[in-house]
């Protein structure tokens, strides 16, 4: 494993290409675009102000940059530098802005939601969408990029409309029987529209793209409900995650569920395997041979920390919420599940150091890992099971089937990983602090040969 | 009482007796109001029985005292205290032996009285001691009623107490419920007032938003603007197309396109799952039905209905199966049947597996039985009790540790010591008694056994010489027979004695053991060895010794033999031959016994004085 020089990075934006060759990172009013495994800059772009959203498009041609202060969006090409583009909101705002899949348009929302307005670099056309809703999850995709459903709210009322991504045309709106629509999510395969209701009520509906309701579900009624939703990435499963600290599954046949994955705070089952999180004298990393690469960068920082096998049974930490306010800490508000869809990954917020691997075969809790302070957010691997987790601590962790390691994030001063994106390959992670980001490499040998090591040592 | 009198005393009239009756009743004589006295008060009669006499009679009232007395006897049964008189003018004399008989009998009758009277008194403690008893007894119970009752009274009252708080509850209950009901009214009825509010508030929020659009998007707004240097071409190369008709027909077609291919592909998926289930069902249907067929008669046997049956559908199944794959995929028409089978090949199998399981818990049963399996809870029953034996020992041997020690260290007291050491030597003592006794015991039995012996021995020796005495005249009267023929017999007479000889001498060692007797003081190696054999035998000490000495003796007699010269054989020839005879001592009478006495101490002489020769 290694690790690359620390980059100077603001507002946590770092993103690779979709292609996979180029990243992307701001520095204040700065973009800059460095090759990937050179990390020689590219091209380097200045802005008019501080960039608070930058995105690729989705051909890796073109990155839009957004100053929503400022209501203005600005567009660079990499292949043509001294091609530029400029979109001013004007008095309108502007408060998110977005790339169409086909990379030629930018969806751009005014503030208050009063519209959506689609810019088209092809063409002098703008498209303007009324009603916009203002929820978490408005806009939504199809992995194919061929449509797009929007949430909208008209005389009181959630609608769903779709488009056609290629030319904007309406192809179908319908109404959704929720009081409070809060989000909506295609399945991978863009032929499902998942549409939840706030928390305020458990309630999940499910569309056919033609508009149709294929099902409701609703788990139990008068208390908060839906935290989070996510698509496994074959479509099969819905994971729904809700405030009551579980997860269901629903099936992709019938639309009912087939399981639910509870998060108890104490876990006695042999069979579960909870790793916890230790700190480990340095006296003890000096004997400890299973980084060498790590050793080899040289200066070691003081708190090191290993993963130790926990005995049944195992209490994990809990945080009791606060209950009088608002968007209390509890339910589970973050899924993934992995590339193969053989796992999926939860957090539980009222448990918050802990992330809850489950094993989507056997519908059961398989790993449980226990760390130190809070998890801030973890990702799958494209390529294999591979969780990397970070807690804004100078470690980054890594599961993996076979075993999971920490491994601490070398460099002068202290690191935090506040966040991380996997490149598209699997064979490095961006870890992003505060004011710096640097990239993990990981050389799959090395990484397996490591797990193995660790198996040994627990 | 008065029937008694009648019969006692006939010869009173019944006039007299009437009137002595009324007397007796109407006057109330001392006597009386003695008797009557004694009715009452038992105790202090004593002494007011004399002070009352001496007031009764005094020297003018004799007669009188003499005649009440008499009436009052004769009213009593008694016999009349005067003379029978023949007139009655005359003055009756006292009739003295009467008075002593009367009085005798009141003595006796005293007595009697006075034992009647313990006895009743012993009663009337006894009553009285289980009255009181009765008393307590009734006290007691009384108070536990009382306790009871108290009790009682207190339960009931917790009773009533936790049916009001019961009732408390209840009410409580139903409070809480109407509360509960209250509030999802509330809450209802908020949420309507919420969502109402809601909608009136999000109505404004709308014309507000719809104002601001107009306001926004009216004012003709320059700075909403897109500046761009040159536009770029579509991603697809293609150039944009106006959105018509055509083109909505054309979008409706993709999307229809994309379900129809998405849902192609699921019913690809599940046909693809469906042949491999069915494939998984035949090849399961298939085994079943080898599995069940091999079974297919013995049932039948049984006549057993409904595997009968059943069984015979399983081979209509299998014929089944064969068409079902030929028509593989057209499920639909063979579902029906399918399942039944399946269902009923189910059933089967079921009965089969249960039977076969009854089948393994009673073996295993018996197994458990024969074998001696010992189940878990005998083994941690053993092993318990294992635990409470070693524990049992630990404890034994610590205290045997303690005792040793304290032993230890009283050693060096001692007097303790000493004493205890007395008693060692006092119980040897006592044991050494014992065995002496029975040494000596020992001792009797093996002087009896010697004379016995000895006997024996001294008859034999008589035997033996009358036995020789008679061949000696056999002899004479041979060779007075011979004399008259040749030589030639003679020698044969020689030849036989020797014959006879020889065999004796191989018996010898054989018949060793009754010689033993004569030979034992030589073996025990005393120089004085006299003829008095019964003065060298009782100093034989033990059985075993005598066994050694025996065995020397056989050894040392042989050796004799060997060194015999031929004068010498004769007469131990004769010792030997007696041995032999031996049998024939018992059945002799025992008569011929006293008569060889005499004899048997010079053979017993002779004898001793040859095994000393060599």
């Amino acid at each position: 494993m290694n690790f690359s020089e620390v980059f100077k990075l603001s507002g946590l934006l770092c993103k690779f290409s979709p292609n996979g060759k180029y990243l992307a990172s701001c520095v204040q009013y700065r973009l800059v675009v460095r090759d990937v495994h050179t990390l020689q800059i590219v091209q380097l772009y200045t802005c008019l102000d501080q960039i608070q959203h930058a995105e690729w498009s989705a051909d890796s041609l073109f990155i839009l940059c957004a100053m929503y202060k400022r209501g203005l969006v600005q567009v660079w090409s990499l292949e043509q530098p001294e091609w530029h583009c400029k979109i001013d909101e004007g008095s309108a705002g502007l408060v998110a802005s977005c790339w169409s899949p086909d990379g030629r348009h930018i969806l751009n929302t005014t503030e208050f939601h009063l519209r959506i307005t689609v810019w088209s670099l092809c063409t002098k056309s703008v498209s303007y969408i009324k009603y916009p809703k203002a929820c978490q999850q408005g806009i939504s995709f199809t992995r194919d990029g061929r449509y797009m459903a929007l949430a909208e709210r008209r005389d009181c009322r959630d609608h769903v409309s779709v488009f056609v991504c290629s030319d904007w045309q309406l192809l179908r709106h319908f109404d959704t029987d929720t009081q409070d629509l809060a989000g909506l999510e295609w399945a991978p395969n863009g032929c499902v529209l998942a549409v939840w209701d706030s928390c305020l009520e458990y309630k999940i509906l499910l569309y056919s793209l033609d508009g149709r309701l294929l099902s409701t579900y609703c788990a139990y009624e008068w208390s908060l409900g839906i935290k989070s939703v996510d698509w496994s990435p074959s479509s099969q499963f819905l994971a729904i995650g809700s405030y009551d600290g579980k997860v269901r599954i629903l099936n992709h046949v019938t639309w009912k569920m087939i399981t639910e994955f509870g998060h108890l705070a104490t876990i006695n089952n042999p069979k579960i395997v909870v790793y916890k999180e230790a700190e480990k004298s340095s006296r003890l990393a000096l004997g400890y041979n299973s980084f060498p690469q790590l050793r080899a960068i040289g200066t070691l920082p003081s708190a090191e920390s290993k993963y130790e096998i926990a005995s049944m049974p195992v209490s994990l930490q809990i945080l009791k919420p606060v209950a009088d306010r608002a968007n209390p800490k509890i339910g589970v508000g973050t899924m993934a599940f992995s590339s193969d869809n053989y796992f999926l990954a939860t957090k539980n917020d009222n448990v918050p150091n802990a992330v809850w691997i489950w094993d989507v075969q056997k519908m059961r809790l398989f790993v449980v890992l226990e760390q130190l302070s809070p998890v801030r957010s973890f990702q799958w691997d494209p390529q294999q099971p591979r969780l990397a987790i970070c807690t804004g601590s100078s470690k980054v962790y890594l599961w993996s089937p076979a075993g999971c390691v920490s491994v601490q994030v070398p460099g002068e001063g202290d690191f935090q990983v506040l966040s991380l994106c996997w490149h598209l390959n699997g064979d490095s992670i961006a870890l992003l602090s505060k004011d710096h980001f640097c990239l993990c490499f990981l050389e799959t040998e090395g990484v397996r040969t490591t797990f193995g090591q660790l198996g040994d040592h627990t | 009482m008065g029937d008694w009198m009648t019969v006692t005393d006939p010869a009173l009239s019944s006039e007299s007796k009437i009137t002595s009756q009324y007397t007796s009743e109407t006057k109330m004589s001392p006597s009386s109001l003695y008797s009557q006295q004694v009715l009452c008060s038992s105790i202090p009669l004593s002494k007011n029985v004399h002070s009352f006499f001496s007031a009764f009679c005094t020297e003018e009232n004799i007669e009188q005292s003499i005649s009440y007395l008499d009436q009052e006897l004769t009213t009593f049964g008694f016999p009349s205290l005067y003379e029978d008189s023949k007139g009655k003018e005359t003055k009756r004399g006292l009739n003295v032996v009467a008075v002593l008989n009367c009085m005798n009998e009141l003595l006796i009758l005293q007595r009697k009285n006075l034992l009647a009277q313990e006895n009743v008194e012993t009663q009337n403690l006894k009553l009285g001691s289980d009255m009181g008893h009765l008393q307590n007894c009734y006290a007691k119970l009384k108070e536990q009623l009382e306790t009871s009752r108290r009790e009682m009274s207190g339960l009931q009252e917790r009773d009533r107490q936790l049916q009001c708080k019961n009732r408390n509850l209840h009410q409580l209950l139903k409070n809480e419920k109407d509360e509960v009901q209250k509030l999802q009214n509330i809450i209802a009825s908020r949420a309507t007032q919420y969502n109402h509010d809601m909608k009136r508030k999000e109505r404004e929020y709308n014309k507000l938003k719809e104002r601001l659009h107009q306001l926004v998007m009216n004012k003709k707004d320059k700075k909403i603007a897109m500046e761009i240097l040159n536009y770029v071409g579509r991603a697809d190369g293609k150039r944009g197309s106006w959105r018509t008709d055509k083109t909505e027909a054309r979008n409706e077609d993709e999307m229809y396109t994309i379900l129809l291919s998405d849902y192609e592909y699921r019913q690809k998926q599940i046909l693809m799952e469906n042949a491999e289930l069915k494939k998984v069902l035949q090849q399961m249907k298939k085994e079943m039905i080898s599995l069940l067929s091999p079974q297919k008669q013995r049932p039948r046997e049984r006549t057993d209905d409904n595997t009968g049956t059943a069984l015979s559908d399983v081979e209509e199944d299998a014929g089944e199966m064969n068409r079902e794959s030929i028509w593989d995929l057209s499920c639909e028409t063979v579902r029906e049947q399918l399942t039944n089978s399946i269902r009923k090949q189910w059933r089967i199998l079921k009965s089969h597996v249960e039977k076969l399981d009854n089948q393994v818990s009673k073996v295993h049963l018996e197994g458990v039985n024969d074998e001696d399996v010992i189940s878990r809870q005998d083994h941690e029953q053993e092993t318990e009790k294992l635990e409470v034996e070693i524990q049992q020992c630990k404890e034994m041997i610590k205290t045997q540790q303690q005792l040793l020690q304290q032993q230890l260290a009283t050693a060096c007291d001692d007097d303790t010591s000493s004493l205890l050491r007395d008693c060692y030597l006092l119980e040897e003592k006592e044991r050494l008694k014992e065995e002496w006794s029975l040494l000596k015991e020992q001792k009797k039995n093996f002087e009896k056994e010697r004379r016995s012996f000895i006997e024996a021995a001294i008859r034999l020796g008589l035997e033996r010489k009358a036995f020789e005495e008679e061949r000696a005249i056999w002899l004479k009267q041979q060779f007075l027979s011979m004399t008259n023929f040749d030589l030639q017999n003679s020698e044969n007479v020689k030849l036989f004695s020797a014959f006879s000889g020889s065999s004796d001498r191989d018996n010898h060692t054989v018949h060793s053991r009754p010689r033993a007797r004569k030979p034992h003081s030589v073996a025990n190696g005393s120089p004085n060895c006299t003829s008095k054999l019964t003065k060298s035998l009782p100093a034989s000490p033990s059985t075993s010794d005598f066994c050694q000495t025996r065995s020397c003796v056989s050894e040392h007699s042989s050796i004799n033999i060997l060194n015999i010269t031929p004068e010498e054989t004769k007469p131990n020839q004769v010792g030997r031959e007696c041995t032999n005879l031996k049998w024939s001592v018992a059945s002799r009478p025992a008569s011929q016994e006293g008569c060889y006495n005499g004899r048997s101490l010079t053979y017993a002489n002779s004898h001793i004085h040859k095994d000393n020769l060599p």
